[in-house]
């Protein structure tokens, strides 16, 4: 409750972070993790909601009662997923199409609703937008490192279609590491999203380990994963 | 690895971990010798290779996870998993297929599960299945033995073309290979021939290929042995075999010209290898005797679905893993009562 704002930052970034360790909204980090630019894509649009939901519910946590609060943070959700699906229809028209049913899926990522039952509705208003913006940030983090990851094992490349997030110009972006036929298409598939995501959670705890057996090279404690409440 | 227990006069069964992989590497001898004399030199070096690469996994795995090496080599698992990951491979493979599949075979597949013993899923197969459904082509280029006599490939020439890939000088891919069995009866019967027209062709002995019905021979006589020597039940091989020749011959009964009969099925592609050496896999196979018969069944059951209706032309692999993960439920609900228990275990 009386977490600082570093404090908040940090949760998102890492310690509590949505995909790594509260294992919230895998619908989307798995689907959708195949190209860097797709998960750009839907990392933005999930950062945008988290602001903008996680804000208006705490706007609004003094006027609504207890009992029809889930129904309501829905209806939050939902009105700024919808706002940002026409935003992207118009702007990102490309994107659009390429992310197809998940940006208006973003409405049942539980990592959202999470944020707004667990953090927002007990929190003053920059402090929750800052906590959807750590959030947010954190989940596209984990999204871009597993679409880095499958795309540049997948098929060689790196930034594929970026001309759809950026313009014209973005074409100019796509790094070509090897050609496409010698790409490892299980990477490509889905179990390449689950074991890319298992191997990046792998490394999460290990880096935890090695910093929490630094200050204290005496125990060498087993690093505590945070229990995940999807 | 001995499990000894110091109390009591106990008879030490003969037989340890290591001992058991070993018959198993023995049985396996015949069979590849066999596709040795019909795909040519290819397949030795890809067991070779496979082999030494597992063995290399392994001993890098176990060496980073603390645990004693040589120790654990000595169980020859890794030798075994190369090996039969090696049989499924095309004999002109190129040597990445052999590194990756092996990899994941063993880091991934046996390791990161927790080592020997812990793997859910046959690793051999899990290596194989990774490279199959990566490398579509790569994995279809099997040689025929007539256009391998043709070209005659010397040993040195087989491992070039492992190595890097390409065909020596004036060879092409397209003389030496065709279709296998399985792959052939697929496409025919998409293009509308009968069955009969396909097994009438010089290519096919008495049921499939005759490349692939002798090595299903000789992999036979490696199970039997195995079975005499009860390093493996008759449960699953029995049971898989029966389950796909019964339900190959209930469609071939009603449609011989669409559906292949039931001897075609069990002599083509993996299923008689499949049968003794990798669905009897002790630790990712169901354990108990109903378990394992009903384990054999679904495999069996599987594959002819697969084949059939599937995407690809062979099944076993794909059944097999399917089945790795029903085993533990398998055994759970068919337990064995304990001798003067009554069968809910109490009293």
């Amino acid at each position: 409750m009386n977490s600082t704002y570093l404090d908040i930052i940090r949760e998102g970034l890492w310690t509590n972070n949505p995909g790594l360790v509260q294992l919230l909204g895998l619908c989307p980090l798995l689907a959708i993790s195949g190209t860097v630019v797709n998960a750009l894509g839907l990392g933005i649009a999930t950062i945008v909601t988290l602001v903008v939901s996680n804000s208006l519910v705490s706007l609004l946590r003094e006027h609504v009662r207890p009992e029809i609060r889930i129904p309501v943070y829905v209806l939050i959700i939902a009105s700024a997923v919808t706002a940002i699906e026409l935003v992207m229809n118009a702007w990102f028209h490309g994107l659009f199409l390429v992310l197809g049913i998940f940006i208006p899926l973003i409405v049942t990522n539980c990592a959202i609703i999470g944020r707004a039952e667990a953090f927002a509705s007990r929190n003053s208003v920059p402090r929750a937008a800052l906590d959807g913006l750590a959030m947010g940030v954190g989940f596209t983090g984990v999204l871009v490192a597993i679409g880095a990851l499958r795309e540049v094992i997948g098929q060689g490349s790196l930034l594929d279609n970026a001309h759809l997030l950026f313009g014209e110009w973005g074409h100019e972006l796509r790094i070509e590491i090897f050609p496409q036929e010698h790409g490892f298409l299980l990477a490509l598939l889905p179990p390449g999203a689950f074991l890319a995501m298992g191997l990046l959670i792998a490394v999460k705890n290990l880096i935890d380990a090695r910093l929490e057996a630094k200050p204290i090279p005496s125990g060498a404690p087993e690093s505590q994963p945070a229990t995940s409440h999807t | 690895m001995r499990f000894r227990t110091c109390t009591s006069p106990h008879l030490i069964p003969g037989h340890s971990v290591g001992g058991v992989m070993r018959q198993v590497l023995y049985a396996l001898v015949p069979g590849t010798l066999a596709m040795t004399w019909f795909f040519g030199w290819g397949v030795l070096v890809n067991v070779s290779l496979a082999i030494l690469f597992s063995v290399a996994f392994e001993a890098l795995m176990v060496a980073a996870r603390g645990r004693p090496v040589l120790a654990t080599l000595g169980d020859s698992s890794a030798i075994l998993a190369g090996w039969l990951f090696a049989l499924a491979i095309p004999p002109l493979a190129p040597v990445w297929v052999l590194l990756i599949g092996t990899a994941f075979a063993i880091v991934v597949a046996k390791h990161l599960y927790g080592g020997l013993g812990y793997n859910p899923f046959n690793p051999a197969m899990v290596g194989y299945v990774v490279v199959l459904v990566s490398f579509p082509r790569e994995l279809s280029l099997w040689p025929s033995p007539e256009g391998l006599t043709n070209a005659s490939l010397s040993l040195l020439q087989t491992l070039q073309t492992t190595l890097t890939g390409r065909l020596p000088e004036g060879m092409d891919w397209d003389a030496i290979t065709r279709a296998s069995p399985l792959d052939m009866m697929r496409e025919s019967i998409v293009s509308g021939q009968t069955v009969t027209e396909v097994t009438q062709s010089p290519v096919f002995g008495s049921f499939s290929q005759t490349e692939w019905e002798w090595a299903g021979n000789l992999f036979l006589l490696g199970g039997l042995w195995l079975l005499y020597r009860r390093v493996i039940t008759w449960h699953i091989p029995v049971s898989m075999l029966l389950t796909l020749a019964t339900v190959a011959g209930v469609f071939w009964v009603i449609d011989p010209d669409y559906f292949a009969s039931p001897a075609f099925h069990v002599f083509s592609g993996a299923a008689i290898i499949g049968a003794f050496f990798i669905a009897t896999d002790p630790v990712s196979a169901a354990t108990t005797p109903t378990g394992r018969i009903l384990f054999g069944a679904g495999i069996g059951l599987l594959i002819y679905v697969i084949r059939t209706w599937g995407g690809y032309p062979d099944a076993v692999a794909f059944a097999v893993l399917l089945m790795n993960m029903v085993a533990p439920t398998l055994d759970h609900y068919t337990r064995p009562r304990i001798f003067g228990h009554s069968r809910d275990g109490h009293g």
